[in-house]
């Protein structure tokens, strides 16, 4: 078991342990750091002693397995409603910079029925794979967990890829999950950076915790491969597209039938929103400062303006005005979009945990102490009936819709 | 019906800050909270039971102090509560933490549904509930935002999943293990009668020998991964700009900043 030890003859009692800790698992007694249950050896007070009285004793793993055996950077390429999803290609940007600082190949894994096949894993090719390892089946034609995780599974196994990244959707982090658990391997959540040691071959995973508030970066013990992560969609750019590329495809047999899968899709019911928050590029936002449901109809008409979509704060959705599939935020969806308009959201920590990393903010509020103008890229204080449709009107005259 | 809830103590979130000087989280005066998307899964526990018939067991892993969620989930009516809790468990990362709510619910025993919340605020990843259901060898079933029929003569279920283009309906055999997102349900606030019995109740405390477990699968030998650093954020680019002026002024000022940025087409 792992010790955190703090030498109590160089502890000066300066306390900046105390606030470093993450888990609030350090106080001062008599003078001197105590550490109690709630550290998970996480390291952060061994960095911040100014006069390293801390130090974490991690017990040394045996490496068991053959690291040398791993190699190659595996990307999962992910179609949803026939439709492959921008976050594999994306992927494929990134790894290709991790393959080509090991110098190994960069490989893209496909599982889908025989319409779709050859067709995308031609254009997983386009976008850098030198090699795509598919398995073709009717089972596969949609994602269910059984028979994907099967596929990657059994894939894995064989081919002993070094690394393997999933978007981080819905559908990558039920599937990666999975994966991880029956390989007994690594998997770190929702990162937003990835960083290879080109020497050991490390996998550096950075990712937001406690809702953005602090980043963690994360790293595989030796002996467990490959090291996998789901990626958060719009991290990363999209790679040009080149159609002239040539790619070896990989075929192998799911070896599973029918009634060993233990799940089945009845129907799918797409949401009335034509634009999804999650793809979205340009976002507009109502919290309570809309008044009511009626409120969110500028909203709506200047979102129909810009081709965006409409998000909501907690406090809209709990008051009935939006349905949940709207709601930005710790318990709602993490977007990403170019342009995020917030239009009467105050902007509390849960809010901006959903929405900070957006590329631009626009904030419209009455109330100039609202929090979510300290993180505006642009602000304006006023009412946002009044703001938005002159805004509305003005893009209507310059996009000429 | 036998259910087993998972849920996790976390801080409130709400009250984090950072430090501007040493660049850390502030920690002092952060409340614990059950975890918010847990608190949606004890209520759909407690809303089947009160359908078809049958047990909430709530279980939490982690330090003593969990005890006050745990009490919580019995105020609000589930019948069984533990804690898993061991020195043997620090450190460990969503696989050992997995597997070692894997092991309390074969513990247990006979259990037809486990329900988890759909992530931690904390932590955020949304991994144990499918490595809870990898372990159990049961199916899954995440995101779930409603339940629409549970059979216990033909053990399937149907649920609808919130995916992000839409929902899914799916069945699947029984047992299984669900996530749940906040759309599913509004949690029961305890009564007064449940808060006195939750207060005098004595909570069971499991440890890792009590659920059998590998000590090779559990605590930070069971884990594959490790944190190497945690830091701030960077913060946003300087404070915004205020537009000022008449407020045709001001529109007219927003829509050539946005114009200018070329993402809108």
């Amino acid at each position: 078991m792992a010790r955190l030890l703090i030498d109590k003859d160089v502890c000066t009692g300066c306390e900046s342990c105390v606030p470093a800790c993450p888990f609030g698992a350090l106080s001062m007694k008599e003078g001197i750091a105590v550490v109690d249950d709630k550290c998970t050896f996480c390291g952060a007070c061994v960095d911040v002693c100014p006069v390293s009285a801390i130090t974490l004793e991690k017990e040394e793993k045996a490496v068991t397995i053959d690291v040398a055996a791993y190699k190659d950077v595996w990307i999962f390429i992910e179609h949803e409603s026939g439709k492959l999803s921008n976050v594999s290609f994306e992927l494929l940007g990134e790894g290709r910079k991790l393959a080509d600082s090991i110098g190994c190949k960069l490989c893209g894994m496909l599982f889908g029925d025989k319409e779709i096949i050859d067709q995308f894993a031609k254009e997983a090719i386009a976008y850098g794979a030198e090699k795509v390892y598919v398995m073709e089946s009717p089972f596969l034609k949609e994602y269910r967990t059984d028979p994907y995780a099967k596929a990657a599974v059994d894939l894995i196994r064989k081919y002993k890829p070094e690394i393997v990244l999933f978007g981080a959707t819905t559908q990558g982090r039920d599937f990666a999950g999975t994966v991880a658990t029956t390989l007994e391997a690594g998997l770190t959540a929702d990162c937003t950076g990835l960083d290879i040691d080109p020497e050991t071959k490390y996998l550096k995973q950075t990712r937001p915790a406690f809702g953005g508030n602090i980043m963690a970066t994360i790293l595989d013990y030796p002996n467990y491969r490959p090291q996998m992560s789901t990626v958060r969609p719009k991290v990363f750019p999209m790679p040009p597209r080149d159609d002239s590329r040539k790619g070896e495809i990989i075929r192998e047999t799911l070896q599973m039938t029918e009634d060993q899968i233990r799940t089945k899709v009845l129907e799918f019911i797409r949401g009335a929103e034509t634009i999804n928050l999650v793809d979205a590029e340009i976002i507009i936002s109502g919290g309570r400062g809309v008044g009511g449901p009626e409120g969110f109809k500028p909203i709506r008409e200047l979102a129909e303006v810009l081709g965006a979509a409409v998000g909501a704060s907690r406090a809209a959705v709990d008051s009935g005005w939006v349905p949940y599939e709207h709601q930005v935020g710790q318990t709602g969806r993490t977007v990403r979009p170019k342009i995020y308009i917030a239009c009467g959201i105050s902007g509390s920590v849960q809010h901006q945990a959903g929405m900070k990393t957006s590329d631009i903010i626009v904030a419209i509020n009455k109330d100039p102490e609202a929090p979510i103008f300290k993180i505006a890229t642009y602000g304006i204080v006023g009412d946002l009936f009044a703001v938005i449709p002159m805004v509305k009107e003005e893009f209507k005259k310059r996009l000429g819709r | 019906m036998k259910i087993a809830v998972c849920i996790k103590q976390v801080p409130d979130t709400t009250d984090v800050k950072i430090d501007p000087k040493t660049n850390t989280l502030v920690r002092e005066g952060v409340a614990s909270i059950t975890n918010p998307f847990d608190e949606y899964a004890v209520e759909e526990a407690l809303l089947i039971k009160e359908k078809h018939g049958g047990e909430v067991h709530v279980i939490s892993m982690g330090p003593p102090q969990a005890i006050d969620i745990l009490k919580n989930a019995l105020a609000v009516g589930a019948d069984k509560v533990y804690l898993v809790s061991d020195r043997a468990f620090a450190g460990a990362d969503t696989l050992a933490t997995a597997y070692a709510l894997s092991k309390t619910i074969k513990t247990i025993s006979d259990v037809d549904l486990v329900i988890c919340g759909k992530q931690a605020i904390d932590g955020d990843t949304a991994q144990v509930g499918p490595g809870i259901a990898t372990r159990l060898g049961i199916p899954q079933l995440t995101y779930v935002s409603k339940i629409r029929e549970i059979n216990l003569e033909k053990k399937k279920i149907i649920v609808e999943r919130l995916l992000e283009h839409g929902r899914e309906v799916v069945e699947s055999s029984l047992p299984a293990l669900l996530t749940v997102v906040k759309d599913i349900n509004e949690p029961r606030l305890p009564s007064l009668l449940g808060i006195k019995k939750a207060a005098k109740a004595q909570i069971p405390t499991l440890t890792s020998k009590d659920i059998g477990a590998d000590e090779n699968k559990i605590g930070l030998k069971g884990s594959p991964t490790w944190v190497m650093k945690v830091f701030s954020p960077e913060a946003r680019g300087g404070s915004g700009e205020i537009l000022k002026g008449e407020l045709t002024e001001v529109a007219h000022l927003l829509v050539n900043k946005l114009m200018d940025t070329k993402f809108i087409k």
